[in-house]
């Protein structure tokens, strides 16, 4: 009963995990998929997102507001953190990457990389060096399923994240705009003989991407009840994994990526040494890529270019 | 630059220059389309035709000259301002999106358009132009025989109603008897109305097509003349027809 009991605690466990790694890693894989960059900002996408969050979710408690309203509360929190940071999103590629479209891949790498130290600093100054503590707004409600204890925050929080996932696969697939994302990642030039706008199809990837982040920032906010402006660097690495694991720019491959290092890290922590954690996403990619070097789902169709 | 063909020109490029990097790609390129015509553009590999074809669209902009389309200045104008105009180009190698099924392809190519119904008709129209499509119309692009993906790549092409069309070498790497079946194909496209500009390797077939003929070398048109008369020529005879 006991080992049952702690089964379930731990696949909830991981299933939280997984969706928080997954929707970071959506960020890097459409990120890469559209302008062959490595987002090393996406971090701190996560963070800013957390932040702004905290600041949300502070005013409107203080306001009163979260215990009269609280799913309009919850809205507004993520709707704010989203928003903003996909403004941010927006921002970072007008000035750090567009201009850099002609240029080597690297130099846009390295703008990525200190665009990410900017960001980092920025908050550090902005918001301090120590942990924020988060209002404990989830509760400590919950159901007893199989003999562990889910709460309701657990349940949203997943739901929630499967439900942006869902709606991502909906927008890529079934919209115009979305299929001109698919286009443009698959073949640039291309799409743009047909008409469709780059710049708008790539400023789209800068809207999603860094938003679902902020998203997964709040929720990481929220369930763990703090903040601090470096707790996106591990996510983010691990994201990334998680995005080469399930095959670079594909969306995909990067839920199932972020899912499996998820469940990994979980099942690690629960039966082996916990310390040893955060080095399980990292076999886990080293592994599969040893035997799929191109991730679980990155077979892409070889194509002549000319 | 207007002493060759008929008066009305779709299409005209005057003393157009193009650099890749420090290659001087298009050295004073001028030629024209007429209205309603199939005018075709041939020369050896690395001539600067296809150049050519993506400098009109704005890829590859031209650094002097200018181009007139529809007797509108278009060289300063981006690749998908270009498109909206109606220019549409099928592209060497067909650049099929190999993710996206082969109905998909086909709606990218209507990306500019917002008449559902009359994508609707002309979604009909490609596919009693070439059945094969809607059999593949689940198939993702990557997965299509080359003939198919040129087919889909004219097909997606004509999706958009183009005013007028580019063909970067439709015949390349296809079996002969499917040159045949997409030059006579180019030719329905034509009378049904659409003016176009071919550029071929093949250069007897592209020429039995067209009413007028451009003998491109090393970035510089060298011969400009009825298709006809270029198929008697002796010095295009010894270059490009093998005789």
């Amino acid at each position: 009963m006991e080992t049952q009991a702690f089964l379930v605690q731990q696949i909830v466990n991981a299933l939280f995990l997984g969706s928080i790694y997954a929707l970071i890693a959506l960020g890097y894989t459409m990120v890469y998929g559209i302008i062959q960059l490595i987002n090393f900002a996406h971090g701190e996408m996560f963070t800013a997102g957390s932040f702004i969050g905290l600041i949300v979710l502070g005013a409107l408690q203080r306001m009163g507001f979260v215990e009269s309203h609280f799913v309009l509360s919850m809205f507004v929190v993520f709707a704010m953190a989203m928003a903003y940071v996909a403004f941010l999103g927006v921002a970072i590629e007008h000035v750090a990457y567009k201009p850099l479209r002609r240029a080597s891949r690297l130099s846009a790498l390295l703008s990525a990389l200190g665009m990410s130290i900017f960001l980092s600093n920025g908050m550090m100054l902005s918001q301090g060096v120590s942990d924020r503590a988060y209002p404990p707004v989830l509760g400590t409600g919950g159901i007893h399923v199989l003999g562990a204890r889910i709460t309701y925050g657990q349940i949203f929080i997943v739901a929630f994240a499967v439900a942006l996932m869902v709606g991502l696969n909906l927008f890529v697939k079934k919209t115009k705009l979305g299929k001109a994302m698919r286009a443009t990642a698959q073949n640039r030039r291309m799409a743009g003989l047909l008409g469709i706008n780059i710049d708008k199809t790539i400023r789209t990837t800068f809207v999603i991407g860094p938003a679902l982040g902020a998203a997964a920032g709040v929720m990481v906010g929220m369930y763990y009840g703090s903040v601090r402006f470096d707790m996106g660097f591990i996510p983010g690495i691990k994201a990334f994994a998680a995005a080469v694991l399930g095959g670079i720019g594909n969306i995909t491959g990067a839920m199932v990526g972020g899912m499996l290092i998820g469940m990994v890290e979980v099942l690690w922590a629960a039966f082996l040494p916990s310390e040893w954690k955060d080095v399980t996403a990292f076999i886990v990619l080293i592994l599969v890529l040893y035997f799929r070097p191109t991730g679980i789902l990155g077979e892409r169709v070889i194509e002549e270019r000319v | 630059m207007n002493e060759n063909g008929p008066a009305k020109a779709v299409l005209q490029l005057n003393e157009v220059h193009t650099y890749y990097g420090r290659i001087h790609a298009l050295k004073g390129i001028s030629c024209r389309i007429p209205s309603g015509g199939i005018v075709c553009l041939i020369g050896a590999n690395g001539a600067g035709k296809s150049t050519t074809l993506m400098t009109i669209c704005g890829v590859q902009p031209a650094a002097k000259g200018e181009i007139l389309f529809e007797g509108r200045p278009i060289h300063r104008m981006r690749p998908e301002q270009i498109a909206s105009l109606g220019i549409s180009q099928v592209p060497e190698g067909r650049q099929i999106f190999p993710l996206m099924t082969t109905l998909e392809n086909l709606e990218m190519g209507a990306y500019l358009r917002k008449d559902r119904d009359g994508i609707k008709r002309d979604l009909e129209k490609v596919y009693s132009l070439f059945p094969v499509l809607k059999e593949r119309r689940n198939q993702l692009g990557g997965t299509l025989s080359g003939g198919e993906q040129q087919m889909l790549a004219i097909a997606r092409a004509l999706m958009s109603r183009p005013r007028l069309l580019l063909l970067d070498e439709p015949s390349l790497g296809l079996a002969p008897l499917l040159v045949e079946r997409i030059f006579d194909t180019i030719q329905e496209i034509n009378r049904a109305g659409t003016p176009i500009f071919l550029v071929e390797q093949n250069a007897q077939m592209a020429l039995s097509i067209s009413g007028w003929g451009y003998v491109m070398e090393t970035g510089r048109i060298v011969l400009a003349d009825r298709a006809r008369a270029l198929l008697e020529d002796e010095q295009v005879k010894k270059a490009y027809l093998g005789e």
